[in-house]
């Protein structure tokens, strides 16, 4: 390669680079400068204070809000893969490829159409007096709140996340080696021991890869619990859209923010080191 | 193996109940948009086209459709472009920093979209550039390029990397060769980039809500009038809605994705 400035390489390099730093780097940083600035009369200040970080992490409902995020972006991350599995568990190795096919394809679908409306439709179905209450009152049960509840919530996030956790175990199982499989088989291990033994520690990398983009999905999401969720606990982001909407207070809502990015990080990087992880006495 | 048979059937059930879940609030939004009950429920209401006539009369969601449209177009173009020209330095060189710099585009959708949404706000009208159209068309670019790079990445995979060196023995120039070898080859999977990330701009609602300013689009229309009551309007623009954005998907897979799908499984 000649020291030449190559400039066929730099044009399709250098505009990419200059474009995501201005418009990606650029807003990212000045999020973490505006958590030190004040705000006096409404109006944002440069500064270098540590008023918003001292004023959000002082506060009792900014960890309530913290701990409950966690726990319940935890716990639907839990449910989309275990209500998942059988079914990726069918779509790997029970069905055809065909149809394997075909599953997956619809279930890109609704991860790019409008989680806002599903979310709405949702709200419909699930109110005290909407389809599913009208429904369950048909074999004498009911009616159950299920509007502003954890449940609520939950289901606003699998909306978001079944899809993916289904998609990401099917393709995860269907790449493991099926004489694997057959060899545990013809050595007596019993079909429930295979799938525990065999068949997840073979895919440990895919699952945990999907648990995260679940985890990942769930945590940054504020309709569901917004309007599913009735937002009594509210979570961070409703935290993050309260504090920005109303009162203009930037520099607080920056200060949850980096809160929840740093939280993401660690956690993202623990489950990463997990997936790639060998296993013990693996060579 | 009965028991066997008995297994596939209770999974393969298992698996239609995920369907249902995934598929029906889809559904039931297009039923209640044709239902002239106020609150939807079953039994249903009348067939009514009330709530189409009501959007349809209103200028403000045709404003908000015009404005999807333009940022949508937009943005998928902008997306792209930066999504093939990443792709295609991915491909065609090995240089320092390339970790670095495919982090640069890649990174965007891990992050939550309300953070990039008071990120995206506080820089923006820091560089005077918030409030308009453009101001959600660049940052939809930014969020979208990561879907474009992945499906034009996938399909560079498949060029014979030879191919454009001949070219060169032939006596085009790097930009001819582009323009006659690698354009071409790469040309399903450009227009299914195009789609999916006018898709993905199309739903946006985080985002566009925070920058938009009074510009709104279609999804910061829904969320404003979602806040105040119930009303099945917005059962009738999300008709509009998910016939769009599936639509978009569809091609999508149609064009590249599901080709790709069949020749890795």
């Amino acid at each position: 390669m000649t020291k030449r400035l190559d400039l066929y390489a730099l044009t399709w390099r250098l505009p990419i680079i200059l474009w995501q730093l201005v418009f990606f780097v650029g807003p990212v940083l000045f999020m973490v400068a505006i958590s030190f600035f004040v705000v006096r009369n409404y109006r944002m200040q440069p500064a270098f204070d540590f008023v918003n970080w001292e004023k959000m992490l002082g506060r009792g409902y900014v960890w309530d809000s913290y701990w409950y995020t966690l726990f319940i972006a935890s716990l639907s991350a839990a449910i989309a893969m275990l209500i998942a599995f059988p079914a990726a568990y069918a779509l790997a190795f029970r069905a055809s490829e065909n149809l394997r096919r075909w599953a997956i394809f619809l279930l890109i679908i609704p991860f790019f159409t409008s989680y806002l409306v599903r979310t709405f439709s949702w709200y419909v179905i699930l109110a005290e007096t909407g389809v599913l209450n009208a429904l369950l009152g048909y074999v004498g049960l009911g009616p159950y709140t299920m509007l502003n509840t954890h449940f609520g919530t939950v289901v606003g996030y699998l909306t978001l996340t079944l899809p993916l956790a289904v998609i990401l175990q099917t393709v995860t199982m269907a790449n493991i080696d099926r004489t694997l499989i057959e060899a545990a088989r013809n050595l007596g291990c019993k079909p429930l021991a295979t799938i525990w033994r065999v068949v997840i520690p073979l895919s440990k990398t895919g699952l945990i890869i999907a648990a995260l983009f679940c985890f990942i999905l769930s945590f940054g999401d504020f309709i569901a619990p917004f309007y599913l969720g009735g937002s009594q606990e509210p979570t961070l982001p409703i935290l993050i859209l309260d504090t920005t909407k109303s009162g203009q207070q930037w520099p607080r809502a920056a200060v949850v923010a980096i809160m929840m990015m740093l939280t993401l990080f660690a956690i993202a990087f623990t489950a990463i080191a997990l997936a790639y992880r060998k296993p013990k006495g693996a060579r | 193996m009965t028991g066997n048979r008995a297994l596939n059937i209770v999974l393969g059930l298992y698996v239609l109940l995920i369907f249902i879940f995934v598929f029906a609030p889809i559904v039931f939004s297009l039923v209640f948009s044709l239902n002239s009950q106020r609150f939807p429920t079953i039994p249903l209401g009348e067939f009514s086209t009330e709530w189409y006539e009501k959007i349809l009369a209103d200028p403000d969601i045709w404003r908000a459709a015009l404005n999807s449209l333009i940022v949508s177009g937009c943005s998928a173009v902008l997306g792209t472009i930066l999504g093939f020209a990443t792709a295609y330095s991915d491909f065609r060189y090995s240089f320092r920093f390339k970790g670095p710099y495919l982090a640069l585009i890649l990174l965007p959708p891990t992050i939550p979209l309300i953070i990039m949404a008071l990120a995206m706000l506080a820089w923006l009208s820091r560089l005077g550039l918030s409030g308009q159209l453009w101001s959600i068309i660049i940052a939809h670019s930014v969020l979208t390029a990561p879907f474009a790079m992945a499906i034009i990445r996938l399909r560079l995979q498949q060029m014979d990397p030879d191919l454009e060196a001949a070219a060169w023995n032939l006596g085009g120039s790097e930009w001819q060769a582009m323009r006659h070898v690698i354009l071409p080859f790469c040309a399903p999977a450009i227009v299914s980039a195009l789609c999916l990330t006018a898709a993905v701009s199309f739903d946006e609602f985080a985002v566009a809500w925070f920058v938009s300013g009074l510009n709104k689009t279609v999804p910061v229309a829904i969320l404003e009038i979602v806040q105040g009551n119930i009303d099945p309007q917005v059962n009738a623009i999300g008709t509009f809605v998910f016939l769009t954005s599936m639509t978009l998907v569809i091609l999508a897979q149609v064009f590249f994705i599901s080709r790709q799908i069949r020749k890795t499984s």
